[in-house]
């Protein structure tokens, strides 16, 4: 077996393109995904019409001093502004395809949103000409202009409870200027109790006095409720978001673990449907198996050289990764156990591929035709398809190897859920595959 | 040539593709030094009996009295690594038959098929007639006492074949056993000590080609012709 071994090296070592493939393909791959993940996507360029220009960006609720130009930054940041001089300008950039989007905001915003009669409104225009770059770009605006709504209403909220809480309690509260004395209810409450003490029990002015003492009362009873409700507006929905299936691995660690995934799944498919049907088309299989080598020990030998070549090329590519995302090195054992379950999972299938196949080029484009709806399949998220066909794609993922190879790198990679269960999985994916290989080995010669 | 003992000897062999009997008991000896020809129309049976001596197929009935181990195959296709040179493909084969000295073998091999001059080319740029020989040349490089050989001059031009059939005839001149299938009778008349004829699976003939010429009987045909007359007369 050695000897076949060192004969398809020699063989590789003598096709400059596929060699080439094997090796270039992973690095291509890993500085894409790098770049990719390291750089975040681009800022959408917007054309800006800022009515607030040359004004004062701060308004002044309820005597809270908010500047509008500290909120809209954090938009700003998120878009890559054009400044134009008038709305129809930026309307025109929009129409023209210059920008993705216009922003106008109005002279009058910081007078609208402090007069409180109406709402501050800023306009918005998209350039649909790309529906993705327009969804991301209306997102962004929208996400924004919303954060600085939640924002300014909290603060408003914060004011208003200020203000309540003095209608309360009482105290000094300024105003344009001018100090003032606010009695509040809880004291003309203790001065209306001494008055009633002063009146002659039973008499009228008593009986209405007590009507006035009792509304007083239960004002300030409920007005101790407004905390509560003033948090509510301030934030009406609040999300508290817990994930109850799968990992916490972030989207860049998982996308190391897939591109690590399918470049395996290429490699060994390849090569081992490849070496496989090469026996077959150079004719030597028939003279391999007359005694010289077992058909048993032929899929062991293309198994294990497809799975030793397909590991040794991704651990070079997840170095190559490691220079964009930060992976955990100590894990590298936990790495080399899941390429290897993976790799001799994807060989066994790539070894009964090479058995029904007649030559090299039948087989590499079954490999290359089954690698693709593969992954596919597999990253078909639940709830994105119908109950019935999400189960019907589950159970085609778990009789194929990259599902549970994903599983397995997102595990040793990110601490990412249990290691064993996927590794079982393929391992018994092996022991199928292979012995599927054993058998069209009977039809092979 | 005279035949000395026994080196082959196939009984009684059966095999059944489903219902379809490819071969119904054919049986063949052959002694060392002996060029046996294995010759019939399409779909006769030859390639099946030679992979059963060969020991691809197993026989459904019937027993062989050599193993496979024993036996030089070479396809009717050329099984040669094209990648590989002439002299790897020899060492890969050497050493899987665990010849005593891989590297000694080799050498022999390249004398005998007369390749040195091309032992370092890649076998894929050589021409059919020195992949031809290369191809027999692993057949041989066990050294076994019985080389079968399926068509082994098909595609070959009239020079090449000539020079095929001068180094398979110093082979036997050796003492090795050669037993081969062929579509062209004149070679199995030129070259044959042994002919057998098979037709539809059922050996019809065992004997030297002038022997199959006097059971014809019939004056100024020549071999070909005696050949087609032999089957018309035996249904086929």
């Amino acid at each position: 077996m050695r000897w076949l071994f060192l004969k398809d090296l020699r063989i590789l070592s003598r096709s400059p393109l596929l060699v080439a493939l094997l090796v270039l393909y992973p690095i291509v791959i890993a500085v894409l995904i790098g770049f990719a993940l390291s750089r975040g996507p681009d800022k959408p360029e917007v054309a800006l019409y800022n009515g607030l220009e040359g004004q004062t960006t701060v308004v002044e609720l309820g005597g809270e001093r908010i500047d509008l130009a500290e909120q809209g930054q954090r938009l700003f940041d998120a878009i890559d502004p054009v400044r134009v001089d008038s709305r129809a300008e930026a309307i025109q950039k929009v129409r023209d395809g210059d920008v993705l989007g216009a922003l106008v905001i109005p002279d009058d915003l910081a007078t609208n949103i402090q007069s409180s009669l109406e709402p501050g409104t800023v306009e918005v225009f998209f350039n649909a000409e790309d529906p993705a770059k327009r969804q991301y770009v209306e997102n962004t605006i929208k996400a924004q202009v919303q954060t600085a709504n939640a924002a300014l209403t909290k603060r408003v909220a914060k004011e208003a409870l200020q203000l309540l809480d003095l209608i309360s309690t009482g105290g000094e509260y300024s105003f344009l200027g001018q100090d003032f004395d606010v009695l509040g209810l809880q004291r003309a409450e203790t001065i209306l109790e001494q008055a009633r003490e002063e009146l002659p029990a039973g008499s009228a002015e008593r009986a209405e006095l007590d009507r006035v003492i009792t509304f007083g009362k239960l004002a300030r009873e409920n007005l101790s409720f407004s905390d509560d409700v003033l948090a509510v507006v301030g934030e009406p929905i609040h999300v508290k978001a817990t994930a109850l299936d799968g990992g916490t691995t972030s989207l860049t660690s998982f996308a190391v673990a897939l591109a690590v995934a399918v470049s395996l799944m290429f490699i060994t498919l390849l090569l081992a449907a490849g070496t496989l049907a090469l026996e077959r088309e150079e004719n030597a299989f028939s003279r391999l198996v007359r005694g010289l080598v077992s058909k048993t020990g032929l899929l062991v030998e293309k198994g294990g050289l497809a799975a030793a070549c397909s590991v040794l090329v991704c651990l070079v590519m997840m170095a190559g990764l490691g220079l964009f995302v930060d992976l955990d090195w100590s894990r590298v054992p936990l790495w080399l156990a899941a390429l290897s379950l993976g790799a001799l999972a994807f060989a066994a299938l790539g070894l009964a591929i090479g058995g029904l196949t007649r030559d090299v080029r039948a087989a590499s484009l079954l490999a290359f035709m089954l690698c693709l709806p593969l992954a596919f399949l597999a990253l078909v998220p639940s709830g994105a398809v119908a109950p019935l066909l999400y189960d019907l794609i589950r159970a085609i993922s778990s009789v194929f190897p990259f599902r549970p190879t994903l599983d397995a790198l997102d595990a040793a990679l990110n601490d990412a859920g249990d290691l064993g269960g996927p590794l079982l999985h393929l391992a018994g994916l092996t022991i199928a595959f292979g012995l599927l290989g054993r058998l069209a080995l009977r039809r092979f010669a | 040539m005279e035949t000395s003992t026994v080196t082959l000897e196939a009984r009684e062999l059966v095999k059944r593709y489903g219902d379809r009997a490819a071969l119904r008991g054919v049986s063949l000896s052959a002694g060392a030094g002996e060029l046996v020809a294995v010759i019939g129309p399409n779909g006769a049976g030859k390639t099946t009996l030679l992979s059963i001596l060969a020991g691809i197929q197993q026989p459904d009935e019937g027993d062989i009295t050599v193993l496979p181990e024993e036996v030089g195959w070479v396809p009717q296709q050329a099984a040669l690594y094209g990648k590989l040179t002439v002299r790897e493909n020899l060492a890969l084969f050497a050493r899987l038959e665990r010849a005593p000295d891989p590297r000694a073998r080799v050498e022999r091999m390249l004398e005998l098929t007369d390749l040195r001059d091309r032992a370092d080319d890649q076998v894929g740029t050589l021409s059919g007639g020195n992949r031809q020989r290369v191809n027999i040349a692993i057949g041989l490089v066990a050294e076994p006492e019985v080389l079968l050989l399926d068509e082994p001059s098909a595609a070959l031009d009239p020079r090449q074949r000539a020079r095929l059939w001068e180094f398979i005839l110093r082979l036997a001149g050796e003492g090795t056993t050669v037993i081969y299938a062929t579509h062209n009778v004149q070679e199995a008349d030129r070259y044959a000590n042994q002919l057998i004829v098979l037709a539809d699976g059922e050996r019809l003939f065992d004997g030297s080609p002038r022997e199959l010429e006097q059971e014809v009987g019939t004056t100024g045909l020549d071999f070909e012709e005696a050949f087609v007359e032999f089957l018309h007369r035996r249904g086929h």
